[in-house]
């Protein structure tokens, strides 16, 4: 593809972005027109849907998409590895550990705003960023392989804790850790989107511009120095800043899987691995898509719904294996 | 008297205890040609990539231009010296341009995007190499000559005064390899770039360099002229085997023939 056709990609996503994120909250359990959250006042079964639960459940769904497709790409050029997901070294099981820990032993207050459990999970995934970090330390350098492995043995761990604790769990608090578990983009009001809000926005920027350095890891580590990269201060800076953001969406939405992964090689497929172009996309699109699915979960199976997690797969699996055929020739890489 | 371009003093170094290179001193000069020889493991690469950076925590010092690399930042060292790895075969999934443009890297503001001037300096690089009619082509459908070139002209763009380069023509066919030589060569005489080159093609390191450094063992075994490399005595005691050298019919060097000791 040209690069001017790349820039016509960016922007055929972004007004795709907006119409979704305008229409999607129309649609739901209930459809609601327009014309009659136009005239609803406050108060109003309309209004209160569109302005408390459906906008703000948009908005969340748009950012811990976009947020779980950036930091899934940027992990996969930083470890040159296209298996890795946000999730791989270790942050969603630490929060996931953090949540259940508190779901399983503490009472549910609120904090802030925001309910305990979710402090809990951040805390959860600051405690798996710093064993991470320490691990890196102790070994001496910042090896690729060996982050990736500690991050798999940290999330074994976490996810044998986990098990232990339902175990030991009675019942109602078991199928309560096993829903935060599947992910939920459920809200009220504007307070979960207020608190990924700062992590989507700065995180985001920061991503966007490490293009050069991104592009630069894909050459491999050795070609990264010698052009002038600190590779291996910038993994760790990745690393930072993506599992911060991760954590963030984790603590509050649950371990939602698959965009993470798949949405960065859709992105990828399209407009190629320079990240000028690949970042912006995969921040769009992992937006739409989660925003789509979304949209999908609450209405396929209308009143009841589907977890989110459940639908991103679904549907974007056979496209992503549509697509990887409809490419065929073409040499996949991260 | 010339001015050092790359100095190395007593530089020890070893992964996880195993030494690799034990205090190695040289002193290459600007615009020397220097082809690093010697047998497989010898620390040729790990010489490089501590030069460059890539391996740190090494004992002794590295200086260019009389001052020590590890003072340098990485953006600095990248503009002083420039680096082709050994050809691994990893597919870079980008256009030629857009990879020859990754190498003015050190020249940019930190988030800013390529200027007019880098991408004049990048023009120019692929014209230097001959190659500017692959400007668009993928990396990964050039062919390994044409890509040995790319990198050679990525290590212009980045205005380095001095190239390592591992292996450069490796599995390339005759022709190719004469073509890189050729290209080399003429940078480092027309241009003063000091070339710093490992081979195992004794007979072209011979021809081609100014001077020859021999390690064996992680040991600087042998750093002078290329004619006094070219010694029955010298190369047994570099690579342990025989060699059967007659002087070559143009120029006043031995060469090695090849033999069917099988």
């Amino acid at each position: 593809m040209k690069d001017i056709n790349k820039d016509r990609a960016v922007s055929f996503l972004l007004a795709l972005c907006i119409a979704a994120i305008l229409v999607c909250p129309f649609i739901g359990m209930s459809d609601i027109s327009l014309r009659s959250l136009v005239a609803s006042k406050t108060g109003a079964p309309d209004f209160s849907i569109y302005w408390n639960i459906r906008l703000p459940r948009t908005l969340l769904a748009f950012m811990v998409g976009a947020v779980l497709s950036l930091c899934g790409m940027a992990f996969q050029a930083v470890f040159r590895n296209p298996l890795t997901t946000p999730f791989t070294l270790g942050v969603s099981s630490g929060a996931a550990f953090g949540a259940v820990a508190f779901i399983v032993f503490g009472a549910e207050m609120a904090f802030l705003g925001f309910a305990k459990s979710y402090l809990s999970a951040f805390a959860g995934a600051l405690l798996s960023m710093f064993l991470i970090y320490m691990f890196t330390r102790l070994k001496g350098g910042f090896s690729t392989l060996a982050m990736l492995l500690a991050g798999v043995a940290i999330n074994f761990f976490f996810s044998s804790l986990i098990l232990f604790f339902q175990y030991a769990a009675d019942f109602t608090k078991v199928f309560h850790t096993y829903r935060w578990l599947m992910g939920s983009l459920d809200t009220f009001g504007f307070a979960k989107v207020l608190g990924i809000a700062p992590f989507f926005i700065l995180g985001s920027i920061s991503v966007i511009l490490f293009s050069n350095e991104l592009n630069l890891m894909l050459l491999g580590e050795d070609m990264a120095v010698s052009r002038g990269l600190d590779a291996g201060r910038f993994k760790l800076v990745i690393f930072g800043i993506c599992s911060l953001m991760t954590g963030a969406c984790v603590s509050l939405c649950g371990v939602i899987g698959f965009v993470g992964i798949i949405s960065p090689h859709i992105c990828r497929l399209i407009v190629g691995s320079n990240h000028k172009y690949l970042a912006k996309s995969a921040l769009l699109f992992g937006g739409l898509f989660m925003v789509i699915c979304d949209t999908l979960s609450r209405k396929i199976m209308a009143p009841s719904e589907i977890p989110v997690g459940i639908i991103t797969a679904l549907l974007g699996g056979p496209f992503f294996i549509w697509l990887l055929l409809s490419k065929k020739g073409k040499p996949f890489s991260v | 008297m010339k001015k050092p371009a790359l100095e190395v003093s007593g530089f020890s170094f070893s992964f996880d205890g195993a030494p690799a290179l034990k205090s190695v001193s040289f002193e290459i000069e600007e615009g020397e040609y220097v082809s690093v020889l010697g047998p497989n493991g010898a620390g040729k690469t790990t010489l490089l990539k501590n030069i460059i950076g890539v391996l740190k925590g090494g004992q002794g010092a590295i200086k260019i231009g009389r001052e020590e690399t590890k003072d340098f930042g990485q953006r600095e060292l990248a503009k002083k010296i420039s680096y082709v790895p050994q050809a691994d075969g990893s597919a870079y999934p980008f256009t030629v341009w857009e990879f020859i443009l990754l190498s003015r890297y050190p020249y940019l503001n930190p988030f800013s995007e390529v200027t007019a001037s880098d991408k004049r300096e990048a023009e120019e690089a692929l014209k230097t190499v001959h190659m500017s009619r692959f400007k668009d082509r993928d990396m990964h459908t050039l062919s390994s000559g044409e890509r040995q070139k790319v990198m050679i002209s990525s290590c212009l763009a980045q205005n380095a005064e001095i190239f390592l380069l591992d292996e450069p023509t490796a599995f390339l066919d005759p022709k190719h390899e004469e073509e890189i030589n050729i290209i080399l060569k003429g940078l480092n005489r027309e241009r003063g770039i000091t070339i710093v080159s490992v081979t195992h093609n004794l007979n072209l390191a011979a021809m081609i360099s100014d001077r020859i450094l021999a390690l064996k063992g992680g040991r600087l075994v042998y750093f002078g002229s290329s004619g006094a490399f070219m010694e029955e005595g010298v190369l047994r005691s570099v690579y342990d085997k025989e060699f059967k050298l007659m002087p070559h019919p143009d120029r006043n060097i031995n060469i090695i023939l090849p033999e069917a000791a099988y």
